[in-house]
């Protein structure tokens, strides 16, 4: 392990926390860097972090051990992340990632013994539309093959800076494929602003009411109703209105742009393309409800947008948009802070977003309270979806009825699908919310389509049977991901992945979530390997039925559901794995004596049970 | 005039501010927990409080109880998904009962009776998990630790020490101590803090005190944990 001195490490932090405020909600943040410049978190700093943001060791360390991209044993100088989705898989991820450890010399998961490279699998980077993807020292890598491989292995032999490799190995495209009101037309900066301030912040909140706008990032709850809930908590506690006074340093507008569902990355084309219309969104929102201060809380694998997004921050604060006296009103101060996730999906939960952004592991909170009453610093905050701040954008601008005019009665305006999977064209699709399955497999040129994850692992699987069905709160609600399978996939593969993704991203917090995914994992393993029976697919069935009902948050509660579905649509995909057994033991006896047999080096039959 | 709910059809009187628990303990109404403590803040992670409300489930330990509230708690389906989830408590962890000094003063074992728990049902884990026996009076066994954070909320909220606390992830969760060293012995842990005395299992021990009360004279040789919890022994 490498060795640091106490005064390198004491050189090492003081220019990151001259970069930070002295305050615990800084932690991650701060963790972040030194993981960057460290390839770890070493004791040492944990001991001064903890210093000085007098906090205990112990949460410091209790937050180091959360975050995937954080790590208290060192990572390569080099580290590669392999991204794990299904549809990486499908890509040759597994084939590519061992191509890449045989050229390094390193085994996957493990850091090559000169420390210089370490090789690993990551939840979805979201980039499936340019899969498969990676991350090296957090810059994306896409459209990966050997040729690709073979290059990179070298850039790394050669010790180049990842800041020197060629820049088309970065590229990620936005590959939006069908536009709509979102995407299609033009959006000028300041325009949703001025339309709220002539209109006044009450009349703003009626016509986001009237547009009947649902929340995109997958609860689907009305926006306007979360904001006047907000918006209640402020009258009830202050006895006043707040509509159009505004400059209340402590309520807070959050952007939730973690983004972790696999197989969704139209957050990631809104941010990369559309962040005017998105920073706008949240203006509109601290109007509203009397918000003077918005974070943006960007998941760790879209780090390398940060640098764009503060420049369009800092742009609009020219242009009078954000910051002090917006538009020249001098009761109306907002500005927007961007944090940082450090790779775990259920810190998109929007109690554990807040949880992270206050420098904390990302649990789930107990509710009730509600952030919308008690959320960042306990006072009251409204977390809303990337795209969801994009609609309301529009919406002051054009106003409710004009977005209501769109789509079906309960699901109005438009929807961003991220498509990936077995298709010619996978990207971004905005569609009308009512469009048929059918409808979306024909205009992404899906090849002999069997199955579609709509909404990712925590949403729905449908089977061919199914492609009638709508997209649209009524009928399929989604957050975006729509992956597509087609006949020679085998589902049970795709329900086995999603299951290891609920079992890595699990919090811990609660017992049937925690222990649930990881029996869930060990079973679906189980019958992967050749040795499941018919009991433990009831046990399943149990197991999933506990997820669902005792679990604390919304990942515990969903994360049965590739199963069950599968079970319940593509039953033949379990029983084909299946043995004629009523039993089979978990303890694979003979499998034991392995270790044995490798360390003696006998394989005759007596070695063998 | 006092705001009720009912719990299983009888009428339970609260409190404003009072939980679904704290009504039911008041009343003399057991609802098997482990992670609940009524001298701390509710946590509400273990869900083996788990009970209906007008339909839906959620952790009675947290949830504020509200006027005219229908709880159902001690039914069939609840029960069975509580002793699941107690099954779940032994596998994940290295829970060796008759070689435990706690066994008969276990709240997890005492739970795991009251439930009617016979077998672990899941194959166990095995993990491995450290022992620490590096504090002079007070022994810490990870492998019986449940992530119950009742050490960490009395050592933080009673000690005013923080000493404990929880690192990793998922299933790799574990309980972490406040030294660089990660030792106990090197925390400013004393023996006579809250935290050492209410951990629910055998997780966290007093040296020196193996077996001063033999087997067969413990709590729960006498009386159920329902009993214990609710006074009802005692009558
Ligand atoms: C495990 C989990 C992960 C979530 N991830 C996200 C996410 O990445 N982005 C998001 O907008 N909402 C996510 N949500 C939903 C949020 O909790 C919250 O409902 C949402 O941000 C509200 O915004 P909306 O009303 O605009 O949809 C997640 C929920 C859960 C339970
Ligand atoms: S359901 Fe899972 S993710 Fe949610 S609180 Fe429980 S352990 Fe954490
Ligand atoms: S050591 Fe005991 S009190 Fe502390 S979290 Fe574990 S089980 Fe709970
Ligand atoms: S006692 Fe309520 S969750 Fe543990």
């Amino acid at each position: 392990m490498q060795q640091f001195e106490f005064s390198d490490i004491s050189r090492m932090l003081t220019p990151i926390f001259a970069r930070h405020d002295v305050d615990a909600s800084r932690l991650l943040q701060v963790l972040l860097e030194v993981q960057d410049a460290c390839h770890f978190i070493p004791s040492e700093a944990i001991d001064q972090i903890a210093a000085h943001f007098d906090v205990p060791r112990v949460n410091v360390e209790g937050v180091a051990g959360f975050y995937s991209f954080l790590s208290t044993r060192p990572v390569g100088e080099y580290r590669i992340l392999f991204s794990d989705n299904i549809t990486d898989q499908m890509l040759g991820k597994d084939e590519l990632m061992l191509y890449l450890c045989n050229k390094l010399w390193v085994e996957p998961g493990k850091v090559s013994e000169d420390g210089l490279v370490s090789v690993a699998s990551t939840s979805c980077t979201g980039l499936c539309d340019q899969g498969p993807a990676a991350l090296v020292n957090g810059w994306p890598l896409t459209n990966l093959d050997r040729n690709r491989l073979d290059l990179i292995a070298e850039l790394i032999r050669s010790r180049k800076p990842v800041a020197d490799w060629p820049p088309m190995l970065f590229e990620v495209a936005d590959n939006i494929r069908r536009s709509d009101v979102l995407l299609g037309q033009p959006f000028e900066p300041g325009a949703a602003m001025r339309a709220t301030l002539a209109r006044g912040a009450k009349e703003t909140l009626a016509e986001v009411d009237k547009s009947n706008l649902r929340g995109r990032g997958g609860a689907g709850f009305k926006t306007a109703s979360k904001w006047s809930f907000c918006h209640a908590a402020i009258v009830e506690e202050e006895g006043s209105m707040i509509c159009d006074v505004g400059g209340h340093p402590e309520r807070y507008i959050v952007c939730n742009a973690d983004e972790g569902e696999p197989g969704t990355f139209k957050d990631r084309v809104l941010l990369n393309s559309y962040a005017d219309l998105v920073f706008e969104g949240m203006t509109v929102g601290a109007r509203v409800v009397g918000a003077s201060k918005g974070f943006l809380y960007l998941r760790g694998e879209y780090r390398y947008l940060l640098k764009q997004l503060e420049s369009v921050l800092q742009k609009r604060r020219e242009a009078g948009l954000l910051g002090d006296a917006i538009l020249g009103r001098a009761d109306f101060s907002f500005d927007i802070e961007i944090h940082l996730g450090a790779g775990a999906y259920i810190c998109g939960e929007e109690s554990a977003l807040i949880e992270s952004l206050e420098g904390r592991r990302g649990r789930p909170r107990n509710r009730p309270p509600f952030p919308v009453t008690h959320g960042y610093k306990g006072r009251p905050t409204v977390v809303d979806n990337v795209e969801t701040f994009a609609c309301v954008a529009k919406i002051a601008e054009r106003g409710g009825a004009w977005f209501a005019a769109m789509g079906t009665a309960q699901s109005t305006g438009t929807k961003l699908l991220s498509i990936s999977g077995d298709c010619a064209t996978p990207g971004i699709y905005e569609y009308p919310f009512g469009v048929t399955v059918r409808q979306i497999l024909a205009d992404c040129g899906a090849r002999e389509p069997y199955a579609v994850q709509v909404s990712g692992p925590s949403g729905t699987l449908i089977s061919w049977k199914e492609f009638d069905r709508r997209i649209a709160f009524e009928d399929l609600p989604t957050a975006g991901a729509f992956m597509v399978f087609q006949r020679k996939r085998d589902m049970f593969q795709t329900a086995r992945n999603f299951v290891h993704f609920f079992a890595h991203e699990s919090c811990g917090f609660c017992t049937p979530c925690r222990v649930g995914t990881e029996l869930q994992k060990k079973i679906m393993d189980k019958i992967a390997s050749g040795h499941g029976t018919a009991s433990d697919l009831e046990e399943m069935k149990s197991l999933g039925h506990i997820l669902k009902t005792m679990s604390h948050c919304g990942l515990g509660s969903s994360a049965a559901n590739p199963v069950l579905d599968t079970l319940e649509k593509f039953p033949d995909v379990y029983v084909r794995k299946l043995k004629a057994l009523a039993f089979e033991p978990a303890f694979d006896l003979d499998g034991a004596l392995e270790t044995a047999r490798k360390m003696t080096g006998r394989d005759d039959d007596w070695a063998h049970l | 005039m006092s705001k009720t709910i009912t719990i299983d059809g009888l009428t339970v009187p609260f409190r404003e501010g009072q939980t679904i628990m704290d009504a039911a303990l008041s009343a003399g109404v057991y609802i098997p927990h482990l992670c609940h403590n009524p001298e701390f803040k509710p946590h509400g992670s273990c869900k083996l409080c788990t009970v209906n409300v007008n339909g839906r489930n959620v952790a009675s330990c947290t949830l504020p109880a509200v006027e005219g509230q229908q709880v159902l708690s001690d039914i069939a389906e609840l029960n069975a998904e509580r002793l699941a989830l107690t099954q779940m408590l032994f596998v994940e962890g290295n829970h060796l009962c008759p070689a435990c000094e706690k066994s008969g003063n276990c709240q997890l074992q005492a739970v795991a009776y009251y439930l009617g728990m016979m077998s672990p049902h899941y194959n166990h884990f095995y993990p491995q998990r450290e022992a620490d026996a590096s504090h002079p009076d007070v022994m810490l066994d990870r492998n019986r630790c449940i992530y119950c954070e009742l050490c960490v909320r009395a050592s933080r909220e009673v000690d005013g020490k923080n000493v404990f606390g929880l690192s990793g992830r998922g299933i790799k969760t574990i309980l972490a101590v406040n030294s660089a060293s990660g030792l106990l012995g090197d925390t400013d842990l004393a023996v006579t803090d809250k935290a050492v005395q209410v951990c629910p299992t055998g997780a966290i021990l007093v040296k020196r005190r193996g077996f001063t009360v033999p087997i067969g004279q413990r709590v729960f040789d006498h009386l159920t944990i329902k009993d214990l919890q609710t006074g009802g022994g005692h009558e």
